[in-house]
């Protein structure tokens, strides 16, 4: 049984059918790739298999559970996390206030208001920081940081809560090479405990990390298979030369 | 000085994105002063003699009104903890406030209960009460309620409370409830005076605390989150909706006690308590002193309440639009309130954690 399964996700926006159809499976430990032309409904997919849109039709499961009416802490609860496209790291708070916040979201009501696991997570935030090469900063305000690093602090902040599955949306949107090099790096060790979907322009980034990859467009599944599959694939190879 | 200039400048680089070289040195000198909270307990000190101090330096009618004053306070405290901590919009902050004030009225009116220690927690439980029912009703549904539903919603509970409070003849219709006995321990009774005072102000300092230390705990880092991406904690597993109906919860109970201490100081009730225009006065309170530091909350209430006094004795017939001029500029210029002169952003929004295990380490690390 697949970690993650959507199956006939269509979602229609007033005259719009942004998905028609699409579908998406993950196994577990597998880092899979979410490919297409710029409105082939990518960021649509994710956002219905976040929670952040609800789906008009199809079915989404998690772990065995059809997951398609949860609400978004449902689904962090059940060991899902986003990272959306555009950061949203908080940046008033410093960077340890960022990691903390994410660490404890399941921590109890009573917990909370006598801080009760600040001090057990202390050591959880400082080694999240420090993987992700951010524990010098960890004392400043988020706002302070440049791009990339507001994009690895999010990355950092979503992997708290040690998912099963992470999706990461456009990741490496406006990095330089060498930021897009470390975001890879950063990004394997994690694939021992948690599943990873990720939307990305950069093909290259792409390739080098994922091991299975989906092709959407126009709102349907145009392949999906490995990395040498797809690439082998004719009709993604004219996809990409069309729209090029 | 130039600390809250340098925030400005950190927000706008970062806002911009095109500074980063700025932005991080900013960020760098932000993070030098990460230890300390500095200012701010100055200010809170600095504020609580002066509290101290003020019934053996004013006039007694002048005692009487800093009375009301801190009472005010303690009403702006409540609604600094569902806005400038939490991101909630009340604006029927008056309907805890008043309800609160018309049920001690009522108990001292028909069942002769006036013991201090039955009727102010009763007014607590009261403002809790009506604000676990309009808050329920508004920040919990399966998604997250907008800023408008949740603000139209507030006001809309505040100015039914004075609709029917008007009409309402048990309640006293538009006379409201007069002559309430005086607040009792044992056969003491609080009458206007120091005594009072004292005794509200005690009252703010240990509300105050609790506040404190509610808002600087994990709970107050979840409200940071809630305040600044109500979306992004939700996707984190936070039962955001809940979190918003607890703080929302706790400031009615502020309110509610504010309110009870009200009615036994003034010695009567009016509609106008539950009202619009009481509920409107919170929210200028601590936009004016500073939102989301509490003590902004407090020097909001007694410098707006201050002002309006001098002026009205003064200007007798133009004071309220001086101090609605007055009110504007602040919130023109200084959108964080009266306290961003001296406090800088980076400590208004604090830190949670880390700090004193992670100077424990420096310490290690420095010894070999």
């Amino acid at each position: 049984m697949p970690l993650l399964e959507a199956a006939g996700i269509k979602k229609i926006f007033g005259k719009l059918t942004a998905l028609d159809g699409a579908a998406l499976t993950v196994g577990e430990n597998e880092f899979h790739g979410l490919i297409g032309p710029n409105g082939s409904g990518k960021s649509t997919l994710m956002k219905c298999i976040a929670g952040a849109e609800v789906p008009t039709q199809g079915k989404v499961s998690f772990v065995n559970a059809d997951i398609t009416a949860f609400t978004p802490t449902e689904r962090a609860r059940a060991g899902m996390s986003l990272k959306f496209q555009i950061t949203s790291v908080l940046p008033t708070l410093t960077l340890y206030d960022n990691i903390l916040l994410a660490l404890q979201a399941q921590s109890s009501l009573f917990d909370l208001v006598f801080s009760r696991t600040r001090g057990v997570l202390h050591d959880q935030v400082m080694a999240m920081l420090t993987q992700f090469r951010l524990a010098d900063r960890a004392f400043d305000a988020a706002a302070a940081l440049s791009h990339g690093q507001q994009q690895w602090l999010e990355i950092a902040m979503a992997l708290a809560g040690k998912p099963k599955l992470l999706l990461l949306d456009e990741p490496t949107g406006g990095m330089s090479l060498e930021e897009r090099r470390v975001t890879g790096e950063l990004l394997q060790p994690i694939k021992k405990h948690c599943s990873l979907v990720i939307v990305e322009h950069d093909l290259d980034f792409i390739r080098d990390i994922c091991d299975r990859l989906t092709v959407l467009d126009q709102g349907k599944v145009l392949a999906s298979g490995t990395v040498s599959e797809i690439q082998a694939n004719q009709a993604v190879q004219e996809i990409y030369l069309r729209r090029a | 000085m130039p600390k809250s200039m340098s925030v400005v400048r950190e927000a706008i680089a970062a806002d911009v994105g095109d500074e980063p070289v700025d932005a991080m040195a900013e960020g760098a000198a932000a993070g030098q002063d990460r230890a300390g909270r500095k200012i701010l307990p100055i200010v809170e000190g600095v504020v609580l003699v002066a509290a101290l101090v003020a019934p053996l330096l004013l006039q007694d009618y002048l005692t009487v009104f800093a009375t009301r004053v801190i009472i005010l306070a303690l009403f702006a405290l409540s609604f600094d903890l569902v806005w400038g901590y939490a991101g909630i919009m009340s604006f029927g902050q008056a309907l805890f406030f008043g309800s609160a004030g018309y049920g001690v009225a009522l108990l001292a009116r028909d069942l002769d209960i006036t013991n201090i220690f039955l009727v102010l927690p009763a007014g607590t439980m009261i403002g809790l009460a009506f604000a676990l029912l309009l808050g329920g009703f508004l920040l919990l549904g399966r998604h997250p309620s907008s800023v408008i539903f949740v603000s139209l919603g507030t006001l809309t509970g505040s100015y039914a409370a004075d609709r029917l409070a008007r009409g309402w003849y048990y309640l006293g219709g538009q006379n409201g409830i007069p002559s309430i006995a005086p607040m009792t321990v044992g056969s003491y009774e609080f009458s206007e005076g120091p005594a009072f005072y004292y005794l509200v102000l005690g009252i703010l300092v240990v509300v105050y605390l609790l506040c404190r230390y509610l808002v600087r705990s994990q709970f107050g880092l979840a409200l940071a989150g809630l305040r600044e991406n109500e979306q992004r904690i939700a996707f984190f597993g936070y039962k955001a909706q809940h979190l918003k109906a607890i703080i929302f919860a706790i400031g009615g109970a502020v309110a509610g006690l504010a309110g009870s201490l009200y009615a036994f100081h003034e010695g009567f009730v009016w509609p106008n308590m539950v009202g619009v225009v009481v509920s409107t006065q919170v929210v200028l309170y601590v936009l004016f002193g500073g939102s989301g530091t509490l003590i902004g909350a407090v020097i909001g209430a007694v410098i707006v309440e201050g002002v309006s006094f001098w002026l009205s004795d003064n200007y007798r017939e133009i004071w309220p639009i001086i101090l609605g001029v007055l009110l504007l500029l602040v919130i023109l210029f200084r959108p964080l309130g009266l306290i961003s002169f001296v406090l800088g952003e980076r400590e208004r929004v604090g830190s949670f954690g880390g700090t004193p295990k992670e100077s424990k380490k420096e310490k290690r690390n420095a010894a070999p």
